[in-house]
């Protein structure tokens, strides 16, 4: 009866971690989001401080979002159901528990370093090199137990769900470490190796793809395994979510760059992104189909199980996102919607939607299981959801309504008189501040909901923990006879396939770009910044200011009118990282050099309401007062001239004198403009002087289509 | 930035070594049976149920 079965039991313990520290960091997140969604009606929100203005605390909400909340809910979910459906336990115990405490660590000194101000200023992928490297290191450790696991799997067949994993493992390892080669100066202070054009490239190939592969395909390997368990029925269609698997691998690698159209990127890259982006509709939706038809004859129970409600609701939104992806994918639509509160929406319908409803309900149904036990309160549950849900959509109709509110204000012309409609910037950001209000309202019901099931798992978690054990029939030459080697070697075949559909779709959208040569279009008229103006970049970047100013104008009449000509590819030749940006809740400021005098810079920025009375934008008052420290200024410029700056040795050498005698003259001319009104003495050493330098250079190199 | 050289042509000169691999699999049978995976989902059990069950069919044996 039992010949051939050898008894082992999972190890339950690292699902357990995960589940708790996915439930903790899902409550900074959206409460670090709160803070950002009310500074955006309510500047004051900072309370005066630097390290809690948006620039900085919005990377520690997308990467809380991402590597925290997100990775640890995968984590506990991949923990969980790939020992149950490889039926073996974890390769290794001490991997398991190093990648737990690391992730952990690397978190919250992550975070840290975010607010203090340490940043490659990369969107979505702002930690400094050590931080990179910590995020590769611990990645290859989960990889090593993961595939470690496979290699000893009791079960011959891998099930969808583990191929969703590899697929998220090799390609997150991919992207990362692509997207993340730089040049350190310092700990902590490092510059991307790539420039402009093919940063911004190499930059959205990896934005996007954290979306498909950190939010999409690990989160889809957990809908097909905890969606048939919680409806006690499989999936609807096997076959489907095959299909499903390698048409996702194959089609989502080419959609990145659909976040750079009507950018200088080049035309046919726009064209690419957009077609394949347009393709996902329907994988994405058969996926969402294939979900919601495996509730057949169960629909009764979803009026009864908080769990299904979860899932089933995160269904819909995996499908409401990935119906509004490709759509705003299309140019003509995101013309409209790129800039603006709409992608902010979308964004969250995923995240909140899909991610967060989806790891709400996987964890109402694991924690029972994990810890032996009954949740706490159904009712509770389901108030929860409710929040939840209300909360989420009040928060993408507030931004559908703020995005095409902003999108068609901003491009609206007077047919008469050729001119814009709304010329006045802040005109139309002070009408779309009650839907801000609106979004935060959203977001805080769906916080005070997270709470709420925080409080009831938490509960809900005392009964015995033990791992769960289990007996399987080893795969071994016994029981299936010949080609047991073979079967052997499958994970690591899809593994492989997987790696060969990223690679080959990464290779042909990327390498012609790198393959033209580094630099294709080489401007005489574009000259590198003084030391004194990539010493002002550096604060553009440590202060986050690309989160809210675009530097990228777009080649239709409306934005020419507003900013200037269309900015041109190699503008930003020399910009390691690009700071093309993606939202413009404050103007573009591509061409912005020379707009005002300095004395203007020096008063905006040290209190915008007493230049612009409506402005959002806060105060930074300490740039006043905190000194520049040139004293790696060398190094950096050493730095940018190894990437291809061309900087002379003697800039390089001199680089802080010269940094000195520019400052001079800025603070020589503050006193000029002031024109009696006020003292600039002392004022020559300081940060918002190098600031005001760099701003001032933005798109003065004479170059015009 | 000469990595780039090299680590796009290494990655997909890996990737086609072992499409081969891949494809040998499929005839290897991975891909044959796309019904019984879904439902083995829904049959895990714990080493109680199957001492459960080894004990019920003794009985129904004797």
């Amino acid at each position: 009866m039992t010949t051939g079965r050898e008894e082992f039991s999972y190890d339950d313990r690292i699902s357990r971690d995960f589940v708790v520290a996915t439930l903790f960091w899902a409550v900074v997140t959206f409460l670090v989001g709160m803070v950002i969604a009310t500074q955006l009606f309510s500047w004051r929100f900072n309370f005066n401080i630097p390290w809690l203005t948006f620039g900085r605390l919005r990377p520690v909400h997308t990467n809380a979002a991402i590597f925290a909340f997100s990775a640890n809910a995968v984590f506990a979910g991949v923990y969980y159901s790939s020992q149950r459906l490889l039926k073996a336990r974890m390769a290794s115990d001490i991997l398991s528990r190093i990648h737990f405490w690391g992730w952990q660590l690397l978190i919250v000194l992550g975070a840290l370093s975010l607010v203090l101000g340490f940043t490659q200023g990369k969107e979505y992928a702002e930690l400094e090199w050590p931080f990179d490297i910590a995020i590769a290191l611990l990645w290859v450790v989960f990889a090593i137990n993961f595939f470690a696991t496979i290699a000893k799997r009791r079960e011959k067949h891998i099930y969808v769900s583990i191929w969703f994993y590899i697929a998220t493992i090799l390609t997150v390892a991919l992207l990362h470490i692509f997207n993340s080669f730089a040049l350190p100066v310092s700990f902590l202070k490092s510059y991307s190796v790539f420039a402009g054009v093919q940063d911004a490239i190499v930059q959205w190939w990896y934005g996007h793809n954290a979306v498909a592969f950190v939010l999409t395909t690990p989160f889809l390997g957990m809908m097909y395994y905890f969606l048939p368990k919680a409806a006690e029925k499989p999936i609807y269609s096997y076959r489907f979510s095959i299909v499903h698997f390698w048409s996702l691998v194959f089609i989502y690698i080419w959609a990145g760059p659909h976040h750079l159209l009507y950018t200088a990127v080049p035309e046919w890259a726009q064209t690419l992104g957009m077609i394949f982006s347009i393709m996902l509709l329907a994988p994405s939706w058969g996926g969402m189909i294939n979900g919601l038809l495996t509730l057949n004859g169960a629909w009764d129970r979803v009026k009864s199980d908080p769990v299904l409600k979860f899932l089933v609701a995160s269904i819909l939104f995996y499908g409401l996102a990935t119906f509004e992806g490709p759509l705003l994918s299309i140019k003509t639509v995101n013309l409209l919607g790129h800039y603006t509160d709409w992608p902010i929406g979308h964004v969250h319908s995923g995240g909140l939607g899909w991610n967060g409803l989806l790891t709400f309900g996987m964890i109402y149904w694991m924690v029972p299981k994990l810890w032996k036990t009954k949740l706490y309160s159904i009712k509770l549950a389901n108030v929860h959801f409710w929040m939840a849900v209300v909360g989420i959509s009040l928060y993408a109709i507030a931004l559908w309504i703020a995005g095409v509110q902003q999108g068609s204000q901003a491009l609206a012309m007077d047919t008469v008189t050729h001119r814009l409609k709304f010329p006045d910037f802040m005109a139309t950001i002070t009408a779309i501040l009650p839907y801000y209000q609106m979004r935060a309202l959203g977001g805080l019901l769906y916080l005070v909901g997270a709470v709420i099931g925080v409080y009831n798992l938490y509960r809900s978690m005392h009964g015995a923990v033990q791992d769960e054990k289990t007996s399987a029939a080893p795969l071994s030459g016994k029981v299936t006879g010949k080609g047991h080697r073979f079967f052997e070697a499958v994970p690591l075949a899809f593994t492989l396939l997987t790696l060969l559909a990223v690679g080959v779709a990464s290779f042909i959208s990327i390498a012609p770009t790198f393959l033209a040569s580094d630099r294709a279009i080489v401007d005489a008229r574009i000259k590198p910044y003084t030391p004194l103006e990539h010493y002002g970049r550096d604060i553009y970047l440590r202060e986050g200011c690309y989160n809210c100013h675009s530097q990228m104008i777009r080649p239709v009449v409306a934005e020419t009118l507003r900013y200037g000509a269309p900015s041109l590819p190699q503008e930003s030749m020399y910009d390691h990282p690009h700071q093309w940006g993606s939202k413009r809740t404050g103007p573009d400021l591509a061409r912005v050099g020379g707009k005002y005098p300095d004395l203007w810079h020096f008063r905006h920025m040290a209190d915008p309401r007493s230049i612009v009375a409506a402005s959002v934008m806060p105060a930074y008052p300490w740039l006043e007062t905190a000194k520049m420290e040139l004293g790696d200024l060398s190094n950096k410029l050493q730095v940018m001239k190894h990437l291809g700056v061309p900087y002379n040795d003697d800039e390089v050498r001199t680089a802080a004198e010269l940094a000195a005698a520019q400052a001079k003259q800025i603070a020589a001319n503050l006193q000029v403009q002031a024109a009696g009104q006020g003292s600039f003495v002392g004022m020559e050493d300081k940060e918002i002087i190098a600031l005001i330098a760099y701003l001032q250079r933005l798109g003065k190199d004479g170059v015009k289509p | 930035m000469n990595i780039v050289f090299i680590l796009l042509p290494f990655a997909l000169l890996l990737g086609l070594g072992f499409l081969g691999i891949f494809i040998w699999m499929v005839g290897a049978g991975q891909f044959d049976d796309l019904e019984t995976p879904a439902y083995r989902l829904l049959f895990e059990e714990t080493s109680e149920e199957t001492k459960k069950k080894g004990n019920a069919s003794d009985d129904n044996g004797t």
